[in-house]
């Protein structure tokens, strides 16, 4: 992978310098006039810095605006000409989706620019049918495994446990798309509570697990429904948009009915990684993608935002 | 929600997949997420517009599950109020036609 410099006088004027940064396979040119800010850019997303042809451009104009990362996230349509409108404490943006470009006004904040990224993925995605899942992923002979859960439920846990051989994807937030054999996992530079960025490799999605932490190492069948309404409380997206949550929603049925989702209760040590790719070995010699039917009934749930 | 003729009808803004038993509903306008269990999913899916509430409890919950009429009147009650509240249901005292994309 080399940085690819190169003039984008359709976005701005001046001598404005470009990284190509490709993340699930879906390069997006950043570009900005600011000698420094382009540092920023090329260290933080070293190793997926690319000289593919851009799919989409994003402007960044350095200004000081708000610092609030907590803030809400606003992403809507712009009526007038449809446009996506991202808002937060610390950033503004526009993007067309039809031409592939947009502009981010922001400070130099690099957890504002990783948003903005995220939201761009997030809204690229569900057009393409697939999904930002807040979940830890690794690789490990070939095949990627997501862990999620609930917040200290052990996302962080399971890659700090990983031996070697295990190739992190991410610790906070997955990358998913449909691959010709179910789904795939990508890395990200993405980074939480481990504070390092996944490596910039994919593999088919073998399961998705959702921890909790308990006295034994054990997996356990999960409903399909219960599997569905999980799945569904931990798809990052941002925007209100009914044409775009009627396909991401579409989205997670299908990865539901194609990706194996059981329930991973571990011991905090690194045998459960045995666990693990013992199930993925076989499920591959099963090749058994069933369910559990047996369903408790539920009342009307209190809502779940997506 | 007392009166004898209520219509309802399911929103538009709305998509619902059944899995095993359970019906899956989300507004896609604000991004909610609904679970429905059997009797709630059978008056969701009977919420055409034009049949009478209280003839949905009667026809579809009293005579498929072994429930109570006014227990199972009330409950149905309860739960249409709930989902129109959320944008699911549409509620008239007049029969409804289904809202087209």
């Amino acid at each position: 992978m080399t940085l690819e410099f190169r003039s984008v006088d359709s976005l701005m004027t001046g001598s404005p310098k470009v990284a190509c940064v490709e993340i699930g396979g879906i390069p997006i040119a950043l570009s900005t006039s600011d000698d420094g800010f382009l540092d920023l850019l090329r260290r933080r997303y070293d190793g997926f810095l690319s000289s593919s042809t851009p799919e989409f451009e994003l402007a960044f104009d350095l200004a000081a605006t708000g610092s609030d990362p907590d803030a809400e996230v606003r992403v809507r349509r712009d009526n007038n000409d449809g446009d996506w409108i991202l808002e937060r404490g610390d950033f503004q943006a526009r993007w067309d989706p039809r031409t592939g470009r947009g502009r981010v006004r922001q400070n130099s904040n690099p957890y504002s620019l990783d948003s903005v990224l995220r939201i761009v993925h997030s809204l690229v995605l569900a057009e393409r049918g697939g999904l930002l899942l807040h979940a830890a992923s690794a690789t490990c002979d070939g095949r990627a495994y997501l862990f999620s859960g609930v917040s200290g439920a052990g996302k962080t846990t399971m890659t700090r446990l990983a031996p070697a051989g295990i190739t992190l994807l991410t610790d906070e937030i997955s990358y998913l798309r449909p691959a010709a054999a179910g789904y795939a996992a990508f890395g990200t530079p993405f980074a939480g509570e481990l504070a390092r960025s996944g490596e910039n490799c994919s593999a088919p999605v073998a399961a998705l697990f959702f921890l909790e932490q308990g006295p034994e190492n054990r997996i356990d069948e999960l409903p399909e429904a219960e599997a569905l309404r999980r799945l569904m409380r931990n798809i990052l997206f941002f925007a209100q948009d009914k044409g775009l949550v009627e396909k991401l929603f579409a989205t997670a049925c299908d990865f539901v009915s194609r990706v194996p989702i059981r329930r991973l209760t571990f011991y905090p040590d690194a045998r459960v990684w045995d666990l693990v790719r013992n199930f993925g070995r076989n499920f591959d010699r099963n090749s058994d993608r069933g369910f559990d039917s047996n369903v408790a009934p539920t009342i009307p749930e209190v809502p779940q935002h997506v | 929600m007392s009166e004898d003729s209520v219509y309802i009808a399911r929103s538009s803004a709305i998509a619902a997949r059944a899995l095993a038993g359970e019906m899956m509903v989300m507004n896609s306008a604000d991004s909610t997420f609904f679970t429905l269990n059997e009797v709630a999913t059978a008056i969701f899916q009977a919420a055409d517009g034009h049949t009478p509430l209280r003839q949905i409890v009667r026809e579809r919950i009293c005579e498929q599950f072994d429930v109570d009429p006014e227990q199972a009147q009330a409950d149905a009650e309860q739960f249409v109020t709930e989902l129109s509240s959320h944008g699911i249901l549409l509620v008239s005292n007049q029969p409804l036609a289904q809202e087209t994309r």
